[in-house]
């Protein structure tokens, strides 16, 4: 069994702010079901991962280097009793260093970078530790509203031990004068809650002379140890 | 070992996060946020399409159907993730430690779908067996679905029973939590009998908003 879902952590359907939730909010509250095997179950043989894919400046090269800012985002994938969650895949997409995707539908008017793809995946070790190197994102615009920007970020998927830990977030820089400004992170309700999203500069895990270190720790779900009564 | 940020207890030290102690808060969950217009390539195929490749044990299924927004328009950038149960309803996790059913060679109930430009998923696996629910209750077949998709701030849970297990549906324990109007939203509707080896086929839209729209769950 697991712990309910934080009240301040999620954001709700319909975000006025955000444009794009409404026509597609459900519009009738969730039904809430009691955790039966469906929902502590959950992929856990997902297909291996290549090693070299944690590394983006390097996973999609055709020829020379990605442009940008190099840089490490490790940290730790734990649950809400800071227990480690071991070997669950990660999986991230970005922007190359001009804010643009390498995706058919980016109109956005920025150069494509042909050695990045911004695309990796890696698997937690048995501490939950994660570790990427890849070149930090660029700011985007977007249609939301008039002179909407995105701020930089790492789009990130984690599946933890079961179907109910199931997470899908994005991961913020420090500093970042946008962040204020952004829908997306703004729906999310608390304000700590908002701030967990934010990455904090690392200069432990600052690479001398190669690349500058963020850490940023992922919390899931956590599990009661025995269920509760009822 | 002890991580500073959370201080975690040792078997025999006083558990720091205890609620009597009412002290250190529980380290809170991380956010969702939604998956964006851009994460097709980063996270469909990569040979993760079905939950049950050709040759695993039991009655091949394929369940199609839309995503539609609330005008009614294909929502074409939606990712649907599924996670079953095999034919015996075994699922496979280590949390299933059941005896009387047994794991299946390289069913592995997972799969990833995308949907096109007019909406459309497809789903080709293998029927799901009932599964055990809470207490001695018993499940009717289900797929557990999440769909995720720009302007979903959090990803939306539902599942998908089958048309053509009416008894087991009317003793669904979760079924029957929902309002009995509400219940067809959740059911794939058989279309027309196919003879093996073909599979059968079912129906599943997926409204996200408005009428017909199904019922989501939080667990
Ligand atoms: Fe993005």
């Amino acid at each position: 069994m697991f712990r309910p879902r934080g009240a301040d952590s999620r954001p709700p359907n319909r975000f006025h702010a955000y444009g794009s939730t409404a026509l597609r909010a459900p519009s009738r509250p969730a039904v809430a079901i009691g955790q039966t095997l469906s929902e502590t179950t959950g992929p856990s043989r997902l297909a291996g991962v290549p090693d070299t894919d944690a590394d983006l400046t390097r996973n999609a090269r055709a020829g020379g280097e990605p442009q940008g800012e190099r840089i490490v985002v490790s940290g730790r994938v734990l649950d809400e009793d800071g227990r480690p969650v071991p070997d669950t895949l990660v999986e991230i997409w970005q922007t190359n260093a001009a804010g643009r995707y390498r995706h058919p539908s980016d109109g956005h008017d920025a150069p494509l970078d042909p050695d990045f793809s911004g695309e990796g995946r890696t698997r937690t070790d048995e501490e939950g530790r994660y570790r990427f190197l890849t070149v930090k994102p660029g700011a985007y615009p977007w249609g939301n509203h008039y002179n909407a920007w995105r701020p930089a970020h790492i789009h990130f998927s984690l599946f933890g031990p079961a179907w109910a830990t199931r997470l899908v977030t994005q991961m913020y820089f420090p500093g970042d004068p946008l962040l204020g400004l952004d829908p997306i992170l703004r729906s999310v309700p608390g304000e700590a809650a908002r701030a967990r999203l934010v990455a904090a500069f690392s200069l432990d895990v600052t690479e001398p002379g190669r690349a500058l270190g963020y850490e940023w720790d992922i919390v899931l779900r956590g599990r009661f140890d025995t269920p509760p009564l009822g | 070992m002890r991580h500073p940020r959370f201080g975690r207890a040792e078997p025999g030290e006083e558990d720091p996060n205890a609620r009597s102690q009412g002290e250190v808060p529980r380290p809170g969950q991380t956010p969702s946020q939604t998956i964006g217009p851009f994460f097709s390539s980063a996270l469909l195929g990569r040979g993760r399409d079905t939950p049950a490749p050709p040759g695993v044990r039991g009655t091949r299924i394929r369940v199609e159907g839309r995503v539609l927004d609330g005008a009614g328009d294909p929502v074409s950038d939606a990712m649907i993730e599924v996670w079953q149960a095999n034919a015996d309803g075994r699922y496979d996790h280590p949390s299933d430690r059941r005896e009387d059913a047994e794991v299946h060679g390289d069913f592995h109930g997972f799969a990833r779908l995308g949907t096109d430009t007019a909406g459309r998923f497809r789903l080709e696996t293998v029927k799901p067996g009932p599964v055990p629910g809470r207490g001695n209750a018993r499940q009717a077949p289900h797929l557990n679905l999440v769909v995720f998709a720009r302007g979903l701030l959090d990803h939306l849970c539902t599942r998908a029973y089958f048309s053509d297990e009416p008894e087991a549906n009317a003793a669904d324990p979760v079924l029957a939590a929902v309002d009995p109007p509400r219940r067809d939203t959740l059911i794939a509707v058989l279309e027309g009998a196919r003879q093996a080896p073909l599979p059968l086929v079912y129906r599943f839209d997926i409204r996200l908003q408005g009428g017909g729209e199904p019922v989501f769950f939080e667990f």
